[in-house]
């Protein structure tokens, strides 16, 4: 309950406030809104298997965006940013797929 | 990223050993691991809303590489520079142009004076200014064509500018024709008392018109009558048409 509520409000809240994104944060903040996602799409799953644990979940939220952050750091410092970036949002899309099926199984026995 | 997020994970199993100590703890536990999680929701929402919104409105440059910005800047100043360039040329054509503009009004309004003045001299436009209106009566038919022209030729030779004679204009190529009595100029019959007006020196004409032996004398001499009204304002509104040459072309 408490993930949907947090969730809603701060949807709401970027929407109001609608404040324009820093310039040092552009390449960064995709990627981990995207990380996010995918801490959030383990944390489902976890829930459906029984075995969630709000201490992995915040870890692990944590961790999942300041790596990601960082990778596409070290990527703009090497000049490869663009494909880093790309790389990151591939293997977290595929780990959010993998996530989405099992919720998926969870949900529809199927 | 740690793979096994969703595995791990089940410390909160089984409180098999529920001593009160442990429950406490594992409540304030929960409490601050939902408030953290609260709040790591609430910021994910927050910064997915603000991603969505930036790149909905500033889609084209915010997510470029340096390098494609670089090459982009570079397009861009290209085609600055070639704008520039045509700004350019278009300043130095209008320039030309409204140069060849102002030449060609001079000159248009130089033309419609010079058309102006002919016109007058020629007889086709109407004229006005300070002038004399002098009536030549007749009674007896005496007065031959070579009288007549010999008052225009007065007249001219005083300085008259234009004038017409009896509704008719005086030109350049005007002829008195006929015999006494039966006058025409131009072709045109015109009948005593012959009404001349004419624009010039009041004053000059009028005394060339009085000279012993000149018009007046001629005149009386010959039974008639000239009197002259001398105004600031006569019209000459008469009008001849334009002479279109058939045979004389300008030379350049």
């Amino acid at each position: 309950m408490i993930p949907i509520l947090g969730l809603a409000v701060g949807v709401v809240l970027g929407l109001l406030l609608d404040p324009s994104v820093p310039v040092w944060l552009q390449p960064y903040l995709p990627i981990a809104v995207v990380a996010a996602l995918d801490a959030v799409f383990g944390g489902i799953r976890a829930r459906f298997d029984g075995i969630f644990d709000a201490k992995v979940f915040v870890v692990s939220f944590v961790s999942n965006v300041v790596v990601a952050a960082l990778i596409v750091f070290l990527g703009d410092q090497l000049g490869v940013g663009a494909q880093l970036s790309t790389a990151v949002v591939v293997v977290l899309g595929i780990r959010i797929f993998g996530n989405a099926a099992a919720i998926r199984r969870h949900l529809f026995r199927a | 990223m740690d793979d096994d997020a969703p595995a791990e994970g089940t410390t909160a199993g089984p409180a098999d050993q529920p001593s009160l100590w442990h429950r406490l703890r594992h409540r304030r536990r929960d409490r601050l691991a939902a408030a953290l999680i609260g709040v790591l929701t609430l910021l994910l929402g927050f910064a997915f809303a603000v991603q969505v919104r930036s790149n909905d409105t500033d889609t084209t440059y915010s997510g470029a590489r340096e390098e494609d910005l670089v090459r982009i800047l570079d397009d861009v100043n290209a085609r600055e520079d070639r704008l520039r360039e045509q700004i350019a040329e278009q300043r130095t054509a209008l320039g030309q142009l409204s140069d060849t503009d102002s030449q060609a009004a001079a000159a248009l309004a130089e033309a419609q004076q010079r058309a102006t003045e002919l016109g007058i001299l020629n007889g086709s436009i109407a004229a006005q200014g300070p002038g004399l209106r002098m009536t030549i009566e007749d009674p007896g038919g005496e007065l031959s064509p070579a009288n007549l022209l010999n008052a225009i030729q007065e007249l001219r030779g005083a300085g008259a500018e234009t004038m017409q004679v009896d509704d008719v204009r005086i030109g350049v190529s005007s002829a008195v024709t006929g015999s006494a009595g039966a006058l025409q100029i131009d072709g045109q019959d015109v009948a005593a008392p012959y009404v001349v007006v004419v624009i010039g020196d009041p004053q000059v004409l009028a005394t060339a018109m009085d000279i012993p032996g000149g018009v007046s004398a001629t005149v009386r001499q010959r039974g008639g009558d000239v009197s002259i009204v001398q105004s600031e304002e006569v019209v000459v509104d008469a009008l001849r048409p334009l002479d279109q040459p058939q045979y004389a072309d300008p030379t350049d």
